[in-house]
């Protein structure tokens, strides 16, 4: 209990840290609501509803509604909700920040989180590195431009022994996404944070494409100790070029025989209204706290982990 | 037949994978914030106790291998075929000799094992933690000789050789851990 209750002290500090940081910079912190009409399109990420609700995987619809109302730069801490399994480092219900910044893309913004981080952990500066050189430095060769096969027979050099249904099944994305998750992330390792960015187009989920050859999402990640931080996009400010990647979600949703999701139209609407150039970013504050308490689980960070919840 | 999604994997689990019928030991969940998740899982192979490791799509499904577990009293041997009774049934099983394996090392008529099962043939036969043991040979060894590490074999009834220490005597009864091969204590 000893443990638990400085764990509690080290939250509350985190939080305090937090606000003083936003405030310094006139970034407003807002509330959106946890239960909304709509929730995410993303075929990787499943809601919980409620009646003829849903629980918010992240407060990013809202808070574009929000910044298309003219709110100027904003964030939240706040509780996000996702229908998945718990472990080491996932729990159902787990605490996001989530900021936006006016007039950034996402490379000024990843630049911000650092000193967020330098804040907030006893951690050098993080070693900024593009997608494409972070997998030319492991694998040798170029990640926008790899073949079905290139991929495939990396994965086997790297004994990672996929099942038949796998082999059959995986996309360039898929087999790009298991090497980063399974091969390259543990690797993220040493005392100063990894922040990789310029994601591959298919990759894109809420980030802008930019226009160079080949092309790449204006999106970012952050990685400690090998573990998953945050995520970070130039956001998206067409509509329906938003409303084309709900259809394509909404594809590989039946595909994969899950439920469509209508798409949020108060969010689409916003976004025609006009959203401001910005970048924005998710950070989970469970595992930041874990990576500051040195605390191997992120049941170690909860007061009540989802089994006892 | 019975089919297991990625989301109830839990270690225990049997699945039926190329044919072949495996136990998951462990099952590690990788999922990053956006994109395709994985279960890493590893497994032991019920036919030969290798252990593999498969990385799965979450959400795919597996098939479950028909495995159960069952009590059964070792009754004698005929050479080649091992008699045993199922403990609740009185059912009669006769095992061939390679999947008896190294429990034949420890076992005598009358004790109780765990047998697996697949699809009704035994796979694997597990002696009871502790079993007892006499002695049939062991050098005498002189009380307070130390030399030799402070041990010397023993072979037992069954043919098992153990380490035991220079005391012990040849047609004293030994109390032996099967899991690790090691002698415990004197019985009797």
């Amino acid at each position: 209990m000893q443990n638990k209750n400085a764990v509690l002290r080290a939250r509350a500090q985190m939080y305090k840290n937090i606000r003083d940081f936003f405030a310094s910079r006139n970034v407003l912190e807002v509330e959106t609501p946890l239960l909304a009409a709509h929730t995410v399109s993303d075929p990787y990420i499943q809601s919980f509803a409620v009646q003829e609700h849903f629980l918010q995987t992240s407060p990013e619809y809202a808070m574009k509604r929000l910044l298309a109302s003219g709110s100027g730069c904003i964030y939240q801490i706040c509780k996000a909700f996702r229908c998945e399994e718990a472990g080491s480092m996932h729990n159902p219900e787990f605490t996001m920040l989530e900021w936006y910044r006016l007039g950034y893309d996402h490379m000024q913004l990843l630049h911000e989180m650092d000193e967020l981080l330098q804040l907030l952990l006893d951690r050098p500066a993080a070693n900024v590195m593009s997608y494409q050189s972070l997998f030319e430095q492991h694998f040798a060769f170029n990640p926008h431009t790899a073949t079905i096969d290139q991929l495939q027979s990396c994965a086997n050099n790297e004994q990672l022994n996929l099942s038949k249904a796998a082999l059959q099944n995986l996309t360039a994305t898929d087999w790009l996404q298991l090497l980063m998750s399974h091969v390259i992330e543990p690797k993220l390792t040493g005392s100063a944070p990894w922040i990789i960015y310029n994601f591959p187009a298919p990759q894109a989920a809420l980030a802008k494409i930019l226009p160079q050859e080949p092309p790449v999402a204006a999106r970012f990640e952050v990685y400690i100790e090998g573990i998953e931080l945050a995520n970070g996009y130039y956001e998206l400010q067409d509509a329906s070029e938003q409303k084309r990647r709900f259809i394509v979600d909404n594809k590989t949703r039946k595909q994969n025989g899950q439920p469509e999701v209508t798409a949020d139209t108060r969010l689409l609407s916003a976004l025609e209204q006009g959203l401001p150039d910005c970048a924005g970013v998710a950070l989970g504050l469970d595992r930041l706290l874990m990576l500051q308490q040195n605390l191997a689980s992120i049941k170690d960070v909860l007061a009540f982990p989802i089994e006892h919840a | 037949m019975t089919t297991y999604s990625t989301n109830q994997f839990r270690s225990g689990l049997k699945l039926l994978i190329d044919g072949i019928p495996y136990s998951i030991i462990d099952n590690e969940f990788v999922k990053p914030g956006k994109g395709q998740a994985f279960n890493r899982v590893k497994l032991r192979n019920l036919k030969n106790s290798k252990v593999i490791e498969r990385t799965f799509k979450s959400g795919e499904t597996v098939e479950g291998a028909d495995i159960v577990e069952l009590e059964m009293q070792y009754m004698y041997n005929d050479g080649a075929i091992w008699h045993f009774m199922d403990s609740k049934t009185y059912e009669q099983y006769e095992i061939p000799d390679p999947a008896v394996g190294d429990a034949k090392l420890w076992i005598k008529e009358q004790d109780v094992c765990l047998v697996l099962l697949w699809d009704g043939a035994a796979l694997s036969i597990e002696p009871p933690n502790f079993v007892v043991l006499q002695i049939t040979e062991t050098d005498p060894g002189l009380r307070g000789d130390t030399s030799g590490g402070g041990g010397k074999p023993a072979t037992l009834e069954t043919g098992a050789v153990v380490r035991v220490p220079l005391f012990v005597q040849n047609g004293e009864f030994i109390k032996v851990d099967t899991r690790s091969g090691e002698y415990v204590s004197r019985a009797k």
